[in-house]
């Protein structure tokens, strides 16, 4: 499903963010990844959806070879992943409906069908009745249940979050890791980035915990293992 | 790309224009003022140009007839000018229309010529007008050199100066219309540049969830395509009432000869084609600019 192999990442100012990394992620899989600020979370999870490009090595997500595609069709491989984010990344200018639709719409899908489907996975997260509001009208915990509903809404194998909980407080992060254990149970792969070591500690899972740009630690139902 | 798909950017251009509110505005205004002061410059240029052509239209050579020449020398003479290049009429005047027209246009001093009916003095006449005027010198100096003809004149020394000017005139109209059409675009970027990266995380998210560069730059195009438009609805009408105005009122006031104004009908139909044209070629180049920064090739 995800393979690194050798991976090693140097920012064009010579920070190297990930230092020689050798990870498999098997279909169905929920694992975690845990580390202090600045170990090369974010950069790991980046290189996963190709917004970066590792210096050296190999990453192969659903068969495909990450570094040898070009930037056009970046968008075409994105397709058949979920993304989330801590700041949601929901367009501004459009309803809750619309940043779900446009999902599908970029994929040229059938107005019923998306207009099925779109409500579908808005009742999934439990946003529906919301569908008509623009983001900027709704609380942190329910913009992020709007980017898991677009995340999801063309049926990706692979969901990958990089602290979808860090801006929210424990009771919605609570609700929100919900919604992803039951993503989860349908048979979609997660990969989270995280922070929440109460999260961790309470919903076991495979933790790969990653230090200076190395994985340290990877345990099947592991903890979170820090000090906050 | 599917139909249904096309429909879809056409609907989100429209939603666009009203999501993004002020920006709309401040690009539709970038628009209508320098468009405005395009179209006040064309309708300037236009009529300059048509007084120019007027005064060149007026400008023909005439070649006198040696008294010598019988008439088939004459006729022999018309049919090689009629045959040379660029010509648009020759006309064949004889000396005594001439010598009565020349009565006719001196009005009451005309009866001092009366005593020359008898014994013109003048000369037949081929009268020629060109196709493109600036020909006249050159035609002139081929027909002076056929045999028969006495003399050629075409207002000279007064024509080149004409030329001249008329010439001079046309090429700071182009230089101001060019120069018009930069700055338009450098206001109508930078306006755009202030909006768009308010929208560089719209165009980041589009790409994040799939998106590709053809189908995030649909709709903009044909934002800027709208915005091209409603940014010309403002100058069209204005000139157009001011230019019907002004030729209903104003240009049958002047009587001086070659000063006559386009015709407000066709003319107030081109400038107004010829401005939604160039609102909607900026908006889009605007448009496409502005979101070709963001979209990583
Ligand atoms: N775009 C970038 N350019 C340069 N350095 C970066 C960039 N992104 C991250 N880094 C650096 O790479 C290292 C790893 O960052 P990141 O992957 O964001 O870590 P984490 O998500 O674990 O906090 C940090 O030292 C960070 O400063
Ligand atoms: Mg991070």
């Amino acid at each position: 499903m995800i393979e690194m192999i050798d991976v090693k990442k140097t920012y064009p100012n010579g920070v190297i963010a990930i230092n020689g990394l050798n990870v498999k992620i098997k279909p169905g899989e929920f694992v975690y990844v845990v580390g202090p600020s600045g170990a090369g979370k974010s950069t790991f999870i980046k290189m996963m959806y190709r917004e970066e490009k590792p210096t050296s090595g190999n990453i192969l997500v659903n068969g495909v070879s990450l570094p040898s595609i070009r930037n056009s069709k970046v968008p075409l491989f994105r397709r058949n992943i979920g993304m989330v984010f801590q700041d949601f990344k929901l367009l501004q200018t459009f309803t809750v409906y619309e940043n779900v639709a446009f999902a599908m719409e970029v994929i040229e899908k059938e107005p019923e069908e998306i207009k099925k489907r779109v409500m579908e996975v808005l009742d999934l997260v439990g946003i529906k009745h919301k569908a008509r509001m623009l983001p900027s009208e709704l609380s942190g915990g329910e913009q992020q249940r709007v980017a898991i509903a677009r995340s999801i809404v063309n049926d990706p194998k692979v969901v990958i979050a990089d602290e979808p909980t860090g801006n929210l407080d424990p009771e919605t992060s609570w609700e929100i890791m919900n919604i992803f254990e039951e993503i989860n149970n349908r048979g979609t792969t997660l990969v989270m980035a995280t922070h929440n070591r109460d999260i961790v500690n309470n919903i076991k899972r495979r933790v790969i915990a990653i230090e200076s740009g190395k994985i340290v630690r990877d345990e099947h139902r592991g903890d979170y293992g820090y000090e906050i | 790309m599917k139909f249904r798909t096309l429909l879809r950017h056409f609907r989100e251009s429209f939603k666009n224009i009203g999501r993004n509110g002020w920006m709309t505005f401040a690009s539709v205004s970038a628009v209508t003022v320098t468009l405005t002061l395009v179209g006040v410059f064309l309708v300037l240029m236009m009529n300059l140009n048509h007084i120019a052509g007027n005064v060149e239209k007026d400008v023909e050579v005439r070649a006198h007839i040696d008294n010598a020449a019988n008439d088939d020398d004459i006729k022999a003479i018309g049919k090689k000018i009629t045959e040379m290049s660029g010509i648009e009429t020759v006309i064949f005047s004889p000396k005594d229309e001439e010598l009565t027209n020349l009565i006719d246009d001196l009005g009451d001093n005309g009866d001092a010529f009366k005593p020359f009916e008898q014994d013109n003095p003048l000369r037949d006449v081929y009268i020629i007008k060109t196709k493109s005027p600036q020909d006249v010198i050159k035609v002139a100096k081929k027909i002076e050199g056929f045999e028969y003809i006495q003399s050629v004149k075409y207002g000279q020394g007064y024509v080149e100066k004409l030329f001249s000017f008329v010439n001079i005139a046309r090429n700071i109209g182009i230089v101001l219309i060019v120069g018009l059409l930069f700055t338009a675009m450098f206001l109508i970027s930078n306006t755009i540049k202030i909006t768009i990266v308010a929208r560089r995380k719209e165009i980041e998210i589009m790409r994040l969830v799939g998106a590709t560069n053809n189908f995030i730059r649909w709709p903009f195009f044909l934002e800027g395509l709208w915005l091209g438009i409603l940014g010309s609805i403002v100058p069209i009408g204005l000139i157009s009432v001011l230019y019907y105005n002004i030729y209903k009122y104003v240009a049958p006031q002047i009587t001086f000869k070659f000063i006559d104004f386009l015709p407000a009908s066709p003319f107030i139909y081109q400038i107004s084609a010829i401005l939604i044209v160039i609102g909607a070629v900026i908006g889009i180049w605007g448009s496409l600019m502005s979101v070709r920064k963001f979209l990583k090739v």
